[in-house]
């Protein structure tokens, strides 16, 4: 479930494009002057990688269902946050123009929600400094659960972000989250492990490779400050635009009334079903599209950017947490590597 | 799984409808590129219960698809193929919102209806102009209007490798698993401690022969940037091509004459 | 200056893992010699090879192409000399149609675009694939994908044209139409393959590789008379070459 064209707004959308494209570009420069140009073929062929990994899928334990790898964490993992930017983003648009997967429009938001998150945030605040030079099994364990979850969560939030700002579903934004969040959760925990798995079996195979992706990874915090700082803008324009959306508002100031009380939990139940064999049985979406909550005018316009803010607000607290609790042990192994 | 597989070999199709002779695959991949932007950003603008006046939109894809030579039904199996996310998620807008939109005699219709007909409806015309922009122009060439772009080598690069080994690991993984569930009959997927060396060592396969392509390509001189042996031509042609189409979504996106005509036709009604 | 000549001088190289893959590997070839590099898998063909046209540089030891030493200074004057076919033409064929393919080598040494043009139709001649030039080369048979690959080198004008295992994956047809077109050239070839046949119909000399060194070198025929090294290098006498059991004839 990508982000489709058909539930965002023009705002929204050429918002989150203009995000990307900046994220794109400015990693292109970085792969280039990391004089990286063997990584070009490396990426183009792991990002069919991800197409094909996806075609097989394993058994949740105690669930009876199957899933299957996203990648998003993995990419950065072996290629570092920049390449692996412009890998995912690449594989997006593939999914966009061939599997009609979202669709053009959202690519940017697609790009965000699943490109963003795990290279500029969960790979180099939470993996990197938690897996260390990736030889350790408990660790890069621990690494990549946590950082595919918090990548996931992330995800999740923006989509709902996305899509109550677009106010072409009528999902509101509160129970729409509700909703999104433990699922995301669960399949964080679950992408987490296989991407765990498949790192250590890869590392034992080459330990090379563990130092290898290592050297590559460039100075990860200032790398992250300014992307979360990227992120905030981003968030923040995001919801503005969004808000000040003259179509989804019209209707909203029109009609003011019995929107509170949607989202029945019977419904619940039943998008969450949907949801989970959607995730399961076809391609990584991730998100669900939704809503304007119709309340007045300003409600929206404020609920939607203090919603924002605050998202990328707690995603700093968190991530800043992590990085401070892992900093001394990220040091000592950083000079083994 | 089945769903990758044969949106995966159905990629092959789509390569082969690319590489038709017709007026629109002559047309340059930066005119299509361009038009189908300005196509998909107007009919994404609409108001979320528009539906009428979205209908001339359609005349776009019909167009691509009868003068491209694309089988309607290509292009209609694929969309049911993906995941209809923004059907899903439409489904919800009938049940929460009851607010009468139209009364058509003793009829009424509600705003949730039709913004979910508008979901619908934008679902399709934003997937078909995407899908129809390949099939009339080659992926290939959807990259040299990248590049022209000054969308960054690097990207364009590993855009292309990307597409290029998309089959060849596809089949690679087929294989894989093919062998894997001759010996594992009764699972629904793979264990996940067995899944760690299965993709494991697909992925190895995988990092190896990225380290072969790349020797490769340095055998033959290549540095980062790739010169194309096509070159693209923007004629007036092209030109023409996005103007007049340009034109059009504006002046329907700006009038919607259809839906003056639905009202006209909805109040003689009621 | 003859560009012609290749020689590898006492070449060490260890991979990244620490697989000492080449251990002192001392060789010279001449202007228009054909040698087959033959050896079991993992001997060492592929990674000698790749020394050639300096893909990999030696831990010790150096190679030298004419009267230039392969060094990063002098990759780019090496790899125009030196052409590499490689074992899996998947790894190789990667643009979306064969003409471009074939066009990819010449358009990045900075050809002007006519003479590039003229060098793809006269590669593409040459293997016999100017009907194939406006089809996606990864679709293409396996005697048809390594002809392209061969045009794509060819295209470069080299030298020296380096193969490795150019049957390998071949029905006999195909390897038959290979073996023909490698025997037409004229250029300074250096094949590595398992398929002994195709040494004594393409090659003038053979080096035999066994655990990274140098086993022998010398003729085809007396090199593969030799069972008892062969059998030591895992190889097998070349079927032409042995009794036949059905009709009872052969040395
Ligand atoms: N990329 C690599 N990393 C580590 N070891 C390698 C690599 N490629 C080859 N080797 C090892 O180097 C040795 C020589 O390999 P290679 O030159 O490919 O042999 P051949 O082509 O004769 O079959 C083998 O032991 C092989 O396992
Ligand atoms: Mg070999």
């Amino acid at each position: 479930m990508h982000m489709a064209d058909a539930l965002i707004s023009p705002a929204v959308g050429g918002a989150a494009w203009a995000g990307a494209a900046g994220l794109a570009a400015w990693s292109a420069r970085k792969v280039r002057l990391e004089m990286d140009d063997r990584k070009a073929p490396l990426m183009g062929v792991l990002g069919a990688f991800v197409f094909s990994a996806q075609m097989i899928n394993f058994a949740i334990p105690a669930t009876g269902s199957s899933g299957h790898l996203g990648g998003g964490l993995l990419l950065a993992i072996l290629l570092g946050p920049h390449a692996a930017f412009l890998t995912i983003t690449s594989v997006l648009l593939v999914q966009a123009l061939f599997f009609a997967d979202g669709g053009l429009l959202a690519l940017g938001c697609n790009v965000l929600n699943l490109g963003l998150f795990p290279c500029f945030i969960a790979y180099p605040l939470i993996y990197r400094p938690i897996a260390g030079t990736g030889l350790a099994r408990g660790r890069v364990m621990a690494g990549a659960l946590l950082g595919a979850v918090v990548a996931l969560l992330m995800g999740a939030f923006a989509v709902v972000l996305e899509t109550t700002a677009s106010g072409i579903s009528d999902l509101p934004f509160s129970s729409f989250l509700l909703f999104m969040l433990p699922i995301h959760l669960a399949i964080g925990i679950v992408e987490g492990l296989v991407t765990a798995t498949v790192v250590l079996f890869v590392y034992q195979a080459r330990p090379e490779l563990a130092v290898a992706g290592q050297g590559s990874t460039g100075s990860g915090r200032a790398v992250a400050v300014a992307l979360l700082l990227a992120a905030v803008i981003t968030g923040g324009l995001l919801s503005w635009f969004a808000s000040g959306n003259p179509d989804g508002l019209e209707w909203s100031i029109a009609r003011t009334a019995d929107t509170e009380e949607l989202a029945a939990p019977g419904e619940g139940v039943h998008a969450l079903s949907a949801h989970i064999q959607e995730k399961t049985v076809l391609m990584p979406d991730y998100a669900f599209g939704d809503a304007s909550p119709e309340e007045s005018a300003g409600v929206v316009r404020t609920g939607t950017t203090v919603a924002g803010l605050v998202g990328v607000g707690l995603t700093l607290l968190v991530a800043g947490t992590l990085a401070l609790v892992f900093r001394p042990r990220r040091m000592s192994r950083g000079a083994s590597a | 799984m089945a769903a990758i597989e044969s949106a995966l070999l159905q990629t092959g199709r789509l390569d082969t409808l690319a590489r038709q002779d017709t007026a629109v695959h002559r047309i340059d991949p930066r005119a299509k590129v361009i038009t189908t932007a300005c196509f998909v950003l107007l009919v994404v603008s609409f108001d979320k219960y528009t539906v009428a006046a979205m209908i001339p939109f359609l005349v776009y894809p019909l167009a691509l698809l009868t003068v491209g030579r694309v089988p309607p039904g290509f292009v209609l199996t694929r969309l049911a193929l993906v995941s209809p996310f923004a059907v899903v998620i439409g489904v919800f807008n009938p049940l929460i919102d009851h607010e009468p939109m139209v009364r058509l005699g003793p009829v009424v219709i509600t705003g949730g209806w039709l913004s979910f007909a508008s979901i619908l409806l934008r679902f399709l015309l934003t997937l078909s102009a995407a899908l129809l922009l390949i099939a009339t122009t080659g992926f290939n060439r959807v990259c040299l209007a990248l590049e022209r772009f000054r969308v960054p080598p690097v990207f364009v690069v590993q855009l292309l490798l990307l597409y290029r080994y998309l089959f060849v690991l596809a089949r690679e993984a087929a294989r894989v698993l093919r062998a894997y569930r001759l010996r594992a009959i009764r699972s629904r997927g793979v264990s996940l401690r067995v899944y760690g060396s299965l993709v494991g060592s697909l992925l190895l396969r995988t990092l190896d022969r990225g380290q072969r392509v790349y020797t490769a390509m340095g055998c033959r001189g290549f540095n980062g940037i790739l010169h194309p042996s096509i070159p693209l031509r923007f004629r007036t042609v092209d030109a023409a091509f996005v103007f007049g189409w340009c034109a059009f979504f504006i002046v329907a996106r700006l009038y919607p004459l259809p839906q003056h005509l639905g009202h006209a036709v909805l109040e003689f009604l009621s | 200056m003859s560009h012609h000549l290749v020689e590898a001088r006492d070449l060490y190289y260890a991979y990244p893992d620490g697989t000492a893959a080449l251990r002192g590997v001392s060789f010279r070839f001449t202007h228009g010699e054909s040698v087959g590099v033959v050896g079991a898998n993992g001997a060492g063909k592929s990674t000698l090879l790749l020394h050639l046209n300096g893909c990999l540089s030696p831990g010790r030891g150096a190679v030298r192409i004419g009267d230039v030493q392969v060094t990063r200074k002098t990759l780019p004057d090496v790899r125009r000399t030196v052409g590499m076919v490689f074992q899996d033409p998947d790894d190789q064929l990667f643009m979306p149609s064969v003409r471009e393919e074939v066009a990819f080598g010449p358009l990045n040494a900075g050809l002007a675009p006519e003479e590039v043009e003229d060098r793809v139709s006269k590669a593409l001649e040459t293997v016999d694939a100017s009907h194939l030039a406006d089809r996606p080369p990864f679709r293409l048979s396996g005697g048809e994908k390594r002809a392209v690959a061969i045009a794509s080198v060819l295209s470069l004008e080299p030298d020296v044209l380096v193969m490795d295992e150019p049957t390998a994956n071949l029905d006999p047809h195909a390897r038959r139409k290979t073996i023909d077109l490698l025997r037409s050239f004229h250029h300074t070839r250096v094949i590595a393959t398992h398929d002994l046949d195709l040494v004594l119909d393409v090659c003038t000399r053979a080096l035999v590789l066994h655990h990274g060194q140098v086993a022998a070198d010398g003729s085809p025929a007396d090199v593969f008379r030799d069972e008892a090294l062969l059998a030591a290098c895992h190889l097998e006498k070349p079927l032409r070459m042995q009794a036949c059991p059905v009709c009872g004839t052969g040395d």
